[in-house]
């Protein structure tokens, strides 16, 4: 038996539709073996994992927590993917964000103000652009792989963020604990319902740059310029289009919007810096980009969906004892699968025998 | 009714009822063809008829669907290219399969089967290219090598597997007429010593000249099978196109007018390792002219088309005029911005982005240049507009197409050139620079499209076309200039033109009366 | 004290080296596989575990390659039986690697491992100098020496090695010459995969006998940019993985010493020196050019 591909003549609308969802099925399905060969009950886990959150307001609030900064990175690195620019570094471009946006309210405590918190956002995005713009003009300027240079910019970024908080930013009356003081009440991204839980402005501020984008992307000249770029660099360039400024676009756009939810987490979650303030999003971004096909309205879906893993995986641990790690496994294999069925939007598979005597066999279609 | 045994008496090869369908389409469908030993068959057909797919499913690379292959009288399935070489069925590629990276001597040892040492292959090789008259080194790099070159690589790695049967798919497509007949030389003394020869081709009068007989395919069938002597040109141009085509009409030249675009001293740096620097272009096209640039592939005909577009800017200004003012420094919209319309080569990837629709591509070349009526206020794209215009030079192209507006890479070749063609009319240029306009495409086609250059050159715009197809440019131009190296000859007027000489210059041999401006006495 | 600072280079640099020779191998066949991270954690998790309830360090080793060339299987059936696109697939295997084997893992944190001992040539071992820099290490530097001398063999002067390379440089080329394009581009993922394993495997058995989370720390993604840095040859990939080696151990150095630079600043330095790296040996673009692999990435898809 053979597997083969056949190319469809055109892109299949019916799996570009179907494709994430197949993905969530299977990867579902993988999860509830992985349960069982651990000795856990495979249908009691997933109930914990993937339903027992969404149960109760405040955790649909901590979705919206935890579903705002993978949405915000996520349709930035969709701008990225679309044109082909593999920016992996927005890890690191949330982290500079998030210290560059909280410089006023941590060096400059005094200052309180309403002015404070655009000044901080502003300062994040600023962050967050400026540090997606080095493997970009790297990029454009000495042709230097941005996959390699983003990433290692992410430890850079990481190691800078501990040495800050543990050195000059540390809280001077935190009891040598590595953090920063906390942030005052000007800084503080506000709840969008404080009475019912903790979801905060960043939630919104996804919704809108997902919403912008996708206009952006579906509607207009810029979003064709993105595309026809990604696909065919050479049709692009007969276009007129540059390719060295996409390149610069794409990053600081999803630079910026890393830095936006850097300093929004900070500000809106946290309420200072730590040495740790990213369970991963900049990667898990990379998923939700994928998951949600590259296309911003299906990244809020997607974005909700990882979020979901997230808060799973901390109700799992507390109800039936698994690590909380199980969820990074299962947003990685989420990822293979997501990949996988996007194959059938641009092929069928075709399961054939070796023939050998010719003529007109059986062969199954999918 | 089949022969167990091998019979030295019979045909090497019969094919009975051979076919090939991909998805819906049967690009073969139940070809019989026969070949006896020591002969030259030629098989004919305009692109797309089904030649390269047929060669492929005898040659082992792809699969037939139906069919059987008779090889010295005994059923043969063969599976893969290695089978069919252990069978002594041997191969010389149209589009060569050869590995850039690699010494032309690594790439003879990789077709061969048995494992030999390196300095072996290098002895036996140089033995063949002695014996046939097709020098080579084998110790040069393959991305080094010309198009010529490549193919005595190509034919020396098929000997060194002492074949029965020799298939040659397009051989002279790449070669200059001069290479053609040296080759021919080589093919003859292959059949004297009782190989035989598949020659595929569409160029009538080399069929006519070394063919022993002759199988037509029109739409992947076998339409006629003759002896190519007793035939005419015009009778074999019959059977392979059926009657679709139309002649193209070419009223006389009209005199010559302003100039519209004009190249000055040209030069260009090699972009990449593999890229031909140009030097020293000049070069002036009028309205209502067609200028050819005759070549053989790969001497700077798609860097010299980079520098004119556009995609590849000019340190001085006039080094590329349009209508009268400098354009060297602008890029390919500031230059379309100016009149100019442009259409490349490679149709898929270049001409048009393959997973787009129709109109998009449209978009493409003209979202500047027409941005008034396919913009709105902050680049929103009115995507009815642009639709029903992608629609209206479907119509005028006579594009034939599945559904409104599919994706590009869903046309056949033929149907998405007429439509990059008419994309670029549709805006009636002053100046339209064209690739290879009709590479690859059935000739119902390329007869259209042939038809609209020289309706837009009637109709006062300056048209430039680089070609590869002397017959074309004989066709459709008023003169005829040649590339070779990266340089280019002063243009030929047709009249004065002859295939030896345009021949002679894309072999290299100095213009001998470059001198003449003879493109102004159009 | 020179001496040992120079084997302590050579633990740094085996892991990077046996990693990088791996991918440099699955590169030149036209492949990109950016899971090297996440086979290199599968590989050192896997080692770990398996040497602790076997007390066997070399069990751990076996189990690495193997888990490490089962992952490299994964990758091939999405990114060459299914065609997905290399890159993504590549990060999907990293983080699925990460995940994973912060799962698996957690029972193991804190726990003391089992070393792979270095090897004591009598007599040779004891040579002044180059005695324990050559003739006193741990058995995986000599694995690493003799798989780079071995690829270096493979790839210019065996049939096979010919044939990898073609396939790297004109897949449609290949198959016309009835070459088995995917066939020979598992054999070289399962190679790649295997030795990443094995680097795995190296920093949980012998630089540091122990599981700690995201161990590797970006090693597997610095192998990456050494296949670059040796413009896919195997000999300068053992240059690059020693000079990283010095700039990890040199930092740690100053780390002890205490130079007045914040040690998480020093820290940073192999990452930064990678960036400085790849913008040294990319900004010439036409040398670049000529050595990549031409099929690198690329999706291939015979027509049948």
């Amino acid at each position: 038996m053979r597997i083969e591909l056949v190319k469809r003549p055109q892109h299949s609308a019916m799996f570009s539709a179907l494709s994430p969802f197949i993905a969530l099925a299977l990867t579902l399905g993988a999860g509830a073996i992985m349960f069982a060969l651990m000795g856990k009950d495979p249908l009691e886990a997933l109930y914990y994992f993937f339903i027992d959150p969404l149960r109760e307001t405040w955790s649909l609030h901590e979705l919206a927590v935890k579903a705002a900064p993978l949405i915000l990175i996520a349709v930035g690195l969709a701008v990225c993917y679309l044109s082909n620019n593999w920016n992996i570094g927005a890890e690191g471009q949330f982290i500079i964000g998030a210290i560059l946006g909280s410089m006023l309210p941590v060096m400059f405590p005094e200052l309180q103000s309403w002015i404070v918190l655009p000044l901080m956002l502003l300062m994040g995005i600023l962050g967050g652009a400026a540090y997606a713009a080095i493997p970009a003009l790297l990029k454009t300027r000495f042709n230097t792989n941005e996959i390699l240079t983003s990433l290692m910019l992410v430890y850079v970024a990481q190691l800078f963020l501990d040495w800050i908080v543990r050195g000059p930013w540390r809280n001077p009356e935190g009891f040598n604990f590595p953090e920063t003081r906390n942030f005052h009440s000007y800084a503080i991204l506000p709840e969008i319902w404080p009475a019912s839980g903790r979801a905060h402005w960043g939630f919104v501020f996804a919704i809108l740059a997902a919403l912008a984008l996708w206009f952006v992307l579906s509607r207009t000249l810029k979003g064709f310029e993105v595309k026809v770029i990604g696909q065919s660099p050479r049709a692009g360039r007969f276009a007129g289009f540059s390719r060295a400024r996409m390149v610069i676009f794409a990053f600081l756009v999803s630079g910026a919007l890393a830095g936006l939810a850097g300093i929004s987490e900070v500000s809106g979650a946290i309420g200072q810096l730590r040495p740790s303030i990213s369970p991963g999003y900049g990667f898990a971004a990379i998923i939700v980009a994928f998951l949600g096909r590259l296309n911003p309205l299906g990244i809020i879906a997607a974005g909700l969906v990882l979020a979901l893993s997230y808060l799973g995986g901390e109700a799992a641990q507390i109800s039936i004892g698994v690590t909380d790690k199980v969820a990074r496994s299962f947003q990685g294999m989420l990822l293979f699968f997501v990949l996988a069925c996007d194959m059938l939007i641009h092929y069928r598979i075709r399961i054939s025998r070796p023939v050998r005597a010719i003529g007109g066999e059986a062969r199954a279609h999918v | 009714m089949q022969t167990t045994l091998e019979d030295p008496a019979g045909p090497l090869l019969e094919v009975r009822g051979l076919t090939k369908v991909f998805g819906t389409l049967k690009a073969c469908e139940a070809i019989d063809l026969t070949i006896s030993r020591g002969e030259i068959h030629a098989l004919l057909g305009e692109n797309g008829a089904g030649k390269s797919t047929f060669v492929k499913m005898l040659f082992g690379a792809l699969e037939p669907t139906a069919g059987s292959i008779l090889w010295k009288g005994r059923d043969v399935a063969i599976t893969s290219p290695s089978e069919a070489r252990r069978r002594g069925i041997g191969m010389v590629f149209q589009h060569f399969s050869l590995f850039d990276a690699l010494t032309a001597a690594e790439n003879i040892m990789l077709s061969l089967d048995d494992p030999a040492p390196a300095s072996a292959v290098a002895a036996r090789a140089r033995d063949l290219s002695r014996t046939y008259g097709l020098p080579l080194d084998p110790n040069a790099h393959v991305g080094d090598l010309s198009v010529g070159e490549r193919q005595r690589i190509e034919i020396i790695r098929c000997l060194l597997q002492n074949p029965e049967l020799i298939i040659l798919d397009e051989p002279t497509s790449v070669l200059t007429p001069q290479e053609a007949d040296r080759l021919f030389e080589t093919l003859e003394r292959l059949r004297s010593e009782g190989r035989s020869i598949l020659y595929i081709s569409h160029r009538l009068e080399e069929v006519k000249r070394i063919c022993d007989r002759a199988t037509v395919l029109r739409h992947g069938r076998v339409v006629a099978e003759c002896d190519p002597r007793r035939e005419t040109a015009a009778s074999l141009a019959r059977m392979m196109v059926g009657d679709e085509v139309q002649p193209v009409i070419r009223d006389k030249p009209a005199a010559a007018r302003e100039v519209l675009l004009e190249i000055r001293d040209l030069d260009r740096r090699a972009s990449h390792p593999f890229a031909v620097p140009l030097a020293g272009i000049n070069l002036a096209v009028h309205a209502g002219e067609i200028l050819g640039v005759a070549g053989v592939a790969g001497n700077g005909q798609g860097e010299f088309f980079e520098a004119v577009s556009g995609e590849a800017l000019q340190e001085r200004p006039d080094a590329v005029r349009i209508g009268g003012k400098d354009a060297g420094r602008l890029d390919i919209t500031g230059r379309r911005l100016m009149g100019a319309a442009f259409v490349p080569e490679e149709r898929l990837g270049h001409a048009a982005a393959p997973f787009m629709t129709l109109s998009q591509n449209l978009l493409l070349s003209r979202h500047r240049t027409d941005a008034r009526a396919f913009l709105a206020r902050l680049g929103i794209i009115r995507g009815t507009i642009v639709a029903r215009a992608a629609e209206r030079i479907s119509a005028a192209m006579d594009v034939r197409k599945a559904g409104d507006d599919p994706e590009a890479a869903a046309l056949s070749g033929g149907n998405l050139q007429k439509f990059v063609i008419g994309r670029e009319l549709d805006r009636q240029p002053r100046v339209m620079v064209v690739n290879q306009p009709t590479w690859g495409v059935d000739a119902g086609a390329a007869a259209r499209i042939r038809q609209a250059l020289i309706d837009l050159a009637k109709s006062g715009s300056a048209v430039l076309v680089i070609s590869q197809d002397l017959d074309e440019l004989f066709e459709i131009c008023d003169a005829i200039a040649v590339m070779h190296g990266g340089r280019l000859s002063a243009p030929i007027p047709v009249a004065e033109a002859t295939y030896e000489k345009i021949g002679l210059l894309m072999g290299g041999a100095e213009p001998g009366h470059a001198a003449a401006p003879m493109a102004e006495a159009v | 004290m020179f001496e040992s600072v120079l084997i302590t280079i050579a633990t740094a640099a085996t892991p990077l080296l046996i990693a990088a020779i791996g991918e440099l191998v699955v590169e030149r066949s036209g492949v990109l596989n950016l899971g090297v991270e996440g086979m290199m954690i599968m590989g050192a998790v896997t080692g770990f575990a398996v040497a602790m309830l076997t007390g066997s360090a070399w069990l751990g080793v076996f189990a690495a390659i193997l888990v490490g060339a089962a992952f490299a299987l994964l990758f091939g059936f999405l990114a060459l039986t299914l065609v997905t696109n290399q890159v993504a697939t590549g990060l999907a295997l990293t983080l699925f690697g990460l995940g994973l084997s912060g799962m698996l893992g957690e029972s193991f944190v804190g726990l003391p491992g089992v070393r792979l001992g270095a090897v004591d040539i009598p007599v040779l071992s004891d040579l002044p100098v180059v005695g324990r820099l050559l003739f006193g290490q741990d058995p995986l530097f000599y694995v690493s020496i003799l798989l780079t001398a071995g690829v270096a063999y493979f790839l210019f002067s065996t049939r096979a090695g010919l044939m990898l390379r073609a396939v790297g440089d004109n897949h449609t080329s290949a198959h016309a010459q009835g070459i088995n394009v995917i066939g020979i581009r598992y054999l070289a993922l399962l190679f790649g995969g295997a030795c990443a394993g094995l680097a795995g495997a190296y920093l949980s058995i012998v630089y540091t006998p122990q599981w700690v989370e995201n161990m590797t720390a970006g090693r597997g993604w610095i192998a990456l940019a050494l296949v670059v840095f040796a413009s896919w040859r195997p000999w300068r990939v053992v240059v690059g993985a020693y000079l990283f080696g010095g700039v990890t151990i040199g930092q740690l150095h100053a780390q002890a010493l205490g130079v007045g630079i914040p040690s998480q600043l020093l820290s940073s330095l192999p990452y930064l020196a990678t960036v400085v790296v790849l913008v040294l040996i990319s900004r010439n673009r036409r040398l670049t050019m000529m050595n990549t692999p031409a099929s690198l990435g690329r999706a291939f898809v015979p027509d049948r």
